[in-house]
């Protein structure tokens, strides 16, 4: 048995042996052929890849991307800052009546549920949606960041630990909505349970169905996509944390230096580019923020029967995108031009901000 | 202040169980404001032993007493040490005036002494320029007195230090070298101080503990150390080029070397572990006659090549006394520079 075994052993080493001989081989033969044109070429002036400058180069190997970004990106927005110029510009006949500056513009601006509040909803798309950006994107941060502490420093089932936060991330955005709106749900839904268990009476108490006043629905939202977004945000921090030289806290430890302080002075700004790029990223996601919504309140991104509406920005872009109506695109293409031109300046912002206080 | 270590052990378990055994039984006593080098060469534990001093290791046995304080149980925060890391370890976000009034921050100091004991302190390791840098841009010397002057600046009992000149190349170690000496008699403070550089260990010691696999081997000056080593360890771990050991016998009474008389030495007859230093040979008109197997002239000094008992034996000699061509010399050596040792335990046997 133990021959048997052995030999096994010696077979397979052999085999793996002769594999590894193999692509050994075929490498050779490879760089022998490549060598052998390359001689070709040369001889005959004809290698080109010698002659094109370096950028030129690295343009033709950029160009599959460049392409693909082109089509689905560049060209849209070129697009859109055309479409905003129309004047009722029809999408199946393709004709417009005439060019304007703003009036698109002054359309999306003075339109009841853009930035106004509607006096039939009592709230409009950019209110909502700075709301969840000022609320969720710095809750998020500060949470991700003390999650991420405090799971840098758990010893046993560390692991594990880091597993559960991250789970988050790999589930579906939309399955995780419905749960929530389930968790939610005026009968019988956990959190009315918890509430009740606690001795506050919830009997028509509704959080994301008919009857929700508008701040306990955005505070569904909220949470939901706080929640939503934390995975990632402690994954790159615990990932920043622990690239962090252990000779720091050690000597802080020499130092006396309490806990608190370790975290605000050692811990924060050496991560502190991290921290800025997450920041960064999260504010923009926030602006843009439409499925969360929608799997919390549907599409119409209100619970039924009630008076205002959490539509956010992205949303209200959208409705009017089927273009089915006269220069409706061209509504849809200043209103994103404008939360373009809000993320745009609240990035500079960040970006002067940060100057002083990232350390890289 | 006092330090002073008692069965100090530090074994290492690692997942399957085996055990390393860092640090064994070392008991040492470190006298008030003298320096200290703990000498090894690399993974004897002289780290592992300073950590422990510093508190950032717990020992698995034995005790750390400070003057009077038995710390060994003692949170590293609680011990009032100063340590300077291998790689400084210096803040990267915080300014030199940053990382200097960093441990103030946290001891109960008035905010105007602390500044005035920053300032103090930059200006006693020389960097009272450099105060608004950050480390970046600072050389790795000038990090290195940063560093010195942040361990310093609380006023630590005793202050650790950690390799501190192996990240600096060579010319600017000599000079931060005598600069540590200079601070450390300027405020008197208990040093210890770990490297694995003889030569430097021994410039810059009161004393030195020369480490081997986590057992002392010998606690004493360095010039003593280096006169009179206790072991053929420490005997062949000093002194730069190193001692010719070979073997030889002592035949009533008298060393045998290439089949001929030596020396006198009243030391039992048997085989020996013999020990002689390049540079304590002279050429004289008499003495023992060898044939000179290779001459390197280096300036001052004469690199003569010849055979004792079958080993290669180096001698440094005084160049005017050696000609080119010579084929054959006269060496002498004071007997109480050959060292004999016992084969087997490799301690010294003619030295006190």
């Amino acid at each position: 048995m133990a021959d048997f075994i052995k030999n096994t052993k010696k077979f397979f080493a052999k085999v793996k042996q002769s594999i590894k001989n193999f692509f050994w081989n075929i490498r050779r033969i490879l760089n022998n052929g490549k060598r052998r044109i390359g001689k070709f070429l040369d001889k005959h002036n004809l290698n080109f890849a010698s002659k094109f400058p370096g950028w030129a180069k690295a343009l033709v190997y950029l160009s599959p991307a460049l392409i693909v970004l082109s089509i689905f990106t560049f060209w849209p927005i070129i697009n859109s800052f055309a479409l905003v110029v129309y004047e009722n510009y029809n999408m199946t006949s393709n004709t417009i009546t005439g060019y304007t500056l703003f009036g698109n513009f002054i359309t999306v601006i003075t339109d009841e549920s853009f930035i106004v509040p509607a006096s039939h909803t009592g709230s409009s798309a950019v209110i909502n949606t700075l709301i969840i950006v000022f609320i969720s994107v710095p809750i998020s941060v500060l949470l991700a960041l003390f999650i991420s502490a405090a799971l840098n420093s758990i010893k046993p089932l560390k692991s594990f630990f880091q597993t559960i936060f991250f789970l988050p991330y790999v589930t579906n955005t939309i399955a995780i909505g419905l749960v929530f709106a389930y968790m939610f749900k005026t009968d019988g839904g956990l959190i009315n349970q918890l509430l009740s268990f606690v001795g506050v009476d919830t009997a028509g108490l509704s959080w994301v169905e008919s009857g929700a006043v508008y701040w306990r629905s955005m505070f569904v939202l909220i949470f939901y996509s706080i929640w939503a977004s934390l995975a990632f945000k402690i994954m790159v921090f615990l990932t920043s944390i622990q690239g962090i030289d252990k000779q720091y806290y050690q000597a802080a430890a020499i130092d006396a230096t309490p806990k608190g302080r370790i975290f605000t002075k050692i811990t924060v700004p050496l991560i502190s580019p991290m921290i800025f790029y997450i920041l960064v990223t999260s504010v923009i996601g926030a602006f843009k923020i439409y499925n969360s919504i929608v799997a919390l309140f549907g599409v119409t991104g209100a619970p039924s029967g009630v008076d205002y509406n959490l539509q956010s920005i992205v949303m209200y872009i959208y409705q009017f995108i089927d273009g089915s109506n006269a220069g409706s695109l061209s509504v849809a293409a200043a209103g994103s031009l404008i939360l373009f031109a809000i993320i745009l300046v609240l990035t500079l912002v960040q970006m002067q901000v940060s100057k002083k206080r990232v350390h890289y | 202040m006092e330090l002073r270590l008692e069965n100090l052990t530090k074994i290492f378990t690692n997942k399957t169980g085996a055990e390393t055994t860092a640090v064994s039984e070392l008991d040492i006593v470190i006298e008030s404001g003298t320096l200290v080098g703990l000498l090894g060469p690399s993974g004897c534990g002289k780290s592992t032993t300073l950590f422990m001093i510093a508190g950032l290791e717990k020992p698995t046995g034995g005790k750390i007493f400070f003057g009077d304080d038995d710390v060994t149980k003692l949170a590293p925060e609680k011990r009032g040490i100063g340590l300077v890391f291998q790689n400084y370890a210096l803040y990267p976000h915080m300014t030199v005036y940053n990382n200097i009034l960093f441990p103030l921050e946290n001891l109960d100091v008035p905010r105007t002494e602390a500044i005035q004991r920053v300032k103090e302190m930059a200006n006693l390791v020389g960097i009272g320029e450099l105060l608004d840098r950050k480390p970046s841009q600072l050389s790795g010397g000038q990090q290195q007195r940063v560093a010195i002057a942040r361990a310093l600046v609380k006023k630590p009992r005793v202050l650790l230090l950690d390799e501190p000149l192996s990240n600096l190349d060579a010319r600017l170690r000599l000079q931060m070298r005598e600069e540590i000496k200079r601070i450390q008699r300027e405020t008197g403070i208990t040093t210890i101080f770990v490297t694995h550089d003889q030569e430097e260990a021994m410039s810059i010691s009161d004393k030195m503990v020369v480490l081997d696999f986590g057992i002392e081997q010998q606690y004493a000056s360095p010039q003593s150390m280096y006169n009179n080593p206790d072991n053929i360890f420490v005997a062949k771990f000093l002194g730069n080029p190193p001692i010719n050991t070979f073997e030889a016998e002592v035949k009533k009474g008298h060393l045998m070397i290439n089949e001929h008389k030596f020396m006198k030495f009243d030391v039992p007859d048997g085989l020996y572990d013999v020990g002689m230093r390049p540079e304590n040979f002279r050429a004289t008109e008499e003495g023992f006659k060898i044939a000179i197997k290779d001459i390197f002239h280096i300036g001052r000094d004469t690199m003569i090549h010849f055979d004792f008992n079958g080993s290669n034996i180096r001698a440094l000699v005084d160049s005017d006394n050696i000609e080119k061509g010579q084929k054959f010399v006269h060496l002498t050596i004071k007997s109480e520079r050959v060292y004999i040792f016992d084969k087997k335990t490799g301690e010294v046997v003619n030295h006190g």
